[in-house]
């Protein structure tokens, strides 16, 4: 901060300088880093461990060491013991999956639309951009459950009104979509919102210049928005993707715990670990679902080479 | 001034010298119907009683939910709650988190309870927890409707039922479309468990589990137990039964949309209240029998201390107070709620507030426990088994008897090396 750029300084010094920088950002850094440590780290450690183990949630010292037993396990009588061996497990997998892939292409989709809406330039334009935001400030577990009365068959807007009762919830199948609808009603416009302030940083010279050039909207969108939103719109895909995977509460709220188990990965961890205190299996649980996410997000940020700068 | 300070700091003693003598008392209580508001009378009968506080700790509607959390706190040794409000299943899974009461309470007064119910709360001599109330499933009917459609009494199988609902339906869809036959409890949680195991011990398919540990709920009679409560979804029940819990099967029922209703006893007394509907058209039976017997599930609550409670001697008391025969009996006569006291089913008061009591004496005293007994820790996994896989039949995704196969493996790997 006390260099100046301009002065011409000699190479040792400049190493010097920097040196003594990088010394003082490790120690300005070092309270977050073991911050990070204590709330992230010793949790994920204690998550692994676990998972190596047969534990009970009321008892976790009367433990017994199974190795990868709460993953993979045949015992002799032919009796599967692992999660990887549950159709369950596997069942939560594809609906998490799809649910993530399905709602996430929504949003984006919508959010895209709704974001280049509200940038051009019209009367109350600033009153739309906040009503816009209301759906997004309505904690989760408000709107799932103002969602599921909806899908109610007896009094139900939707269920009653709409579809003349017929219980959209009762069944995994037909309930995923419905699940999928609530969490692109409640968050396009966050990703209208990321993908506004992408727009809001194109230079509008470089439109007026298309426009001396003949290019037709359509064009302009494709050639000049898309390109240059690139990095803004992957990283809301990212945020949204790991959000979408994680994603908890609708389930749990919507469809009651049991069945949150088939439809999320992360109900399936909860139903393990809280309602069955399988302390071990559901840290062997919550070890994969850990691995997942990591696995998906270095395929975004490889394939795509999304920078975080 | 040194007047004064010494009034202020000898007032001062005086608070904290009186503090001390009271203690504050946490109570978990249900808040299913009125269970939270005669919670909060009770403790608060207690509490003017005894001189201490209560402070009313609301838990969440389903007990899966409840359990769940229970268990974090327990697991925490967390003393925030002194008293919990636990499910009959449950002994088994928490005894150690609990005070052993055997010798705390009189045995006199322990003995007053129905044998059955102190026996499911004994977890290898420790006595866990105090009976509060019991519950069985009981069959609700409109009896107005029954009459304006020519039927003389409540059916006794499960076809008379289906028969019966079917020409109500019927005849009130012409006026009311919301209307619906039959509905119970068919959301995929532990209610779920507790009505499918009643249609699968009246048809004689066993009670899932025995009681030695042997699985038994792959037979052919569970099976077609199970694919006869498939055949009454769109026919006499809605769809959406199968996202019922006790509370939206009530609400269709005292809305006057119901004809026939499963449901637990403190139903009644809420369909009496002044704002209920069916208010003086009510009637209680026993639940149809599938051709082997009519069978209702054991249900209930008791009143366990905590052992990481800091005010164990306070708690017990107001354990032994709620679960006594004086708060039993408002309980009894104010909610519906049955008194796990044997003396109070001949009590007038109570006779006269509930007159099924006595006529369905034996539904109580004959109630089928669900397989918590034998599977110890493990019976909330074989539950949420079997009522995923009865949700399976219901929705249509499987028939009977391939569902009660699946179940079999399901919950073989649930014994995996032993229960």
């Amino acid at each position: 901060m006390t260099v100046n750029p301009t002065a011409p300084a000699r190479p040792v010094r400049t190493r010097g300088i920097e040196a003594a920088r990088a010394r003082q950002a490790i120690w300005l850094l070092l309270p977050t880093l073991i911050a990070i440590a204590l709330v992230a780290g010793y949790p994920l450690y204690r998550t692994i461990y676990f998972s190596l183990f047969d534990a009970n949630l009321t008892t976790p010292d009367q433990r017994t060491f199974v190795g990868l037993g709460n993953f993979w396990f045949t015992t002799d009588e032919g009796v599967s013991l692992g999660f990887l061996q549950d159709p369950k497990w596997w069942g939560a997998v594809k609906n998490t999956l799809l649910f993530t892939v399905v709602s996430v292409f929504l949003e984006t989709v919508f959010g895209m639309i709704i974001a280049l809406v509200v940038n051009s330039t019209f009367k109350g334009r600033g009153l739309l951009r906040t009503a816009m935001l209301v759906p997004w400030a309505i904690p989760t577990v408000v709107s799932a459950q103002m969602w599921s009365y909806m899908y109610n068959d007896s009094f139900g807007l939707i269920g009653r009104g709409l579809l003349g009762g017929q219980a959209l919830l009762a069944n995994t199948d037909s309930a995923i979509w419905a699940l999928i609808a609530v969490d692109v009603w409640k968050t396009t416009s966050f990703m209208a919102l990321l993908i506004l302030a992408g727009l809001q940083s194109l230079p509008s010279d470089m439109y007026e210049a298309a426009d001396m050039d003949g290019a037709s909207k359509w064009t302009q969108f494709w050639r000049l928005t898309l390109p240059l939103l690139r990095p803004a719109l992957l990283v809301a895909l990212v945020f949204r993707s790991l959000d979408a995977l994680r994603v908890f509460d609708i389930m749990s709220v919507m469809l009651g715990n049991v069945n949150a188990a088939a439809t999320s990965m992360t109900g399936y961890a909860r139903q393990a670990l809280i309602d069955n205190s399988l302390l071990g299996f559901g840290s062997a649980v919550s070890v994969a679902i850990f691995l997942i996410i990591m696995v998906i997000v270095v395929i975004y940020v490889t394939a795509f080479r999304v920078k975080f700068d | 001034m040194k007047k004064v300070i010494a009034l202020v700091s000898l007032s001062a003693a005086i608070a904290v010298s009186s503090n001390a003598s009271a203690v504050t008392v946490t109570l978990a209580c249900g808040a299913v119907g009125q269970e939270l508001q005669l919670c909060k009378e009770g403790a608060a009968r207690w509490a003017k009683k005894t001189g201490n506080d209560v402070k009313i700790f609301e838990s969440p509607n389903l007990t899966n939910d409840r359990l769940g959390l229970y268990q974090q706190q327990l697991a925490a040794k967390s003393s925030d709650i002194d008293v919990y409000q636990l499910d009959v299943v449950w002994p088994g899974l928490l005894s150690q988190h609990f005070v052993d009461l055997k010798g705390k309470v009189p045995a006199a007064e322990v003995n007053a309870h129905f044998k059955g119910i102190i026996d499911a709360n004994t977890v290898n001599g420790k006595l866990v927890a105090l009976p509060w109330f019991t519950d069985a499933g009981l069959l609700y009917y409109r009896t107005d409707l029954l009459q304006k459609y020519g039927f003389k009494s409540a059916p006794k199988t499960w076809t008379e039922l289906a028969l019966m609902a079917k020409k109500i339906q019927a005849g009130e869809q012409k006026t009311n479309k919301s209307f619906a036959g039959y509905v119970w409890q068919g959301k995929n949680y532990e209610g779920l468990t507790c009505d499918a195991l009643e249609w699968v011990v009246s048809f004689g398919g066993g009670t899932i589990v025995d009681s030695t540990g042997k699985i038994t709920i792959n037979n052919a009679q569970a099976a077609k137990a199970l694919d006869s409560a498939a055949s009454w979804i769109k026919s006499i029940s809605p769809a959406g039964v199968t996202t019922y819990d006790e509370e939206a099967a009530r609400g269709i029922f005292q809305a006057g949309n119901a004809a026939f209703m499963r449901n637990w006893p403190y139903a009644w007394a809420l369909g009496q209240n002044a704002d209920s509907k069916v208010k003086g058209k009510i009637g209680v039976a026993p639940l149809p029998s599938g051709g082997s017997r009519n069978a209702a599930t054991l249900g209930g609550w008791q009143l366990g201390v905590s052992q990481y409670s800091k005010n164990q001697a306070a708690a017990i008391d107001l354990v032994r107070y709620l679960a006594g025969p004086q708060e039993q009996k408002i309980r009894a006569i104010e909610g519906a709620y049955n008194p796990t006291i044997q003396s109070l089913y001949k009590d007038k008061d109570v006779l006269a507030k509930n007159p099924f009591f006595g006529s369905l004496y034996s539904v109580f005293t004959s109630a089928v426990a669900r397989p918590s007994g034998p599977t110890k820790g493990k019976y909330n996994q074989v539950s949420q088994a079997f009522s995923s896989a009865v949700s399976d039949v219901l929705n249509g995704k499987m028939k009977g008897q391939a569902a009660v196969a699946k179940l079999n493996g399901d919950l073989a790997r649930i014994k995996g090396r032993g229960w």
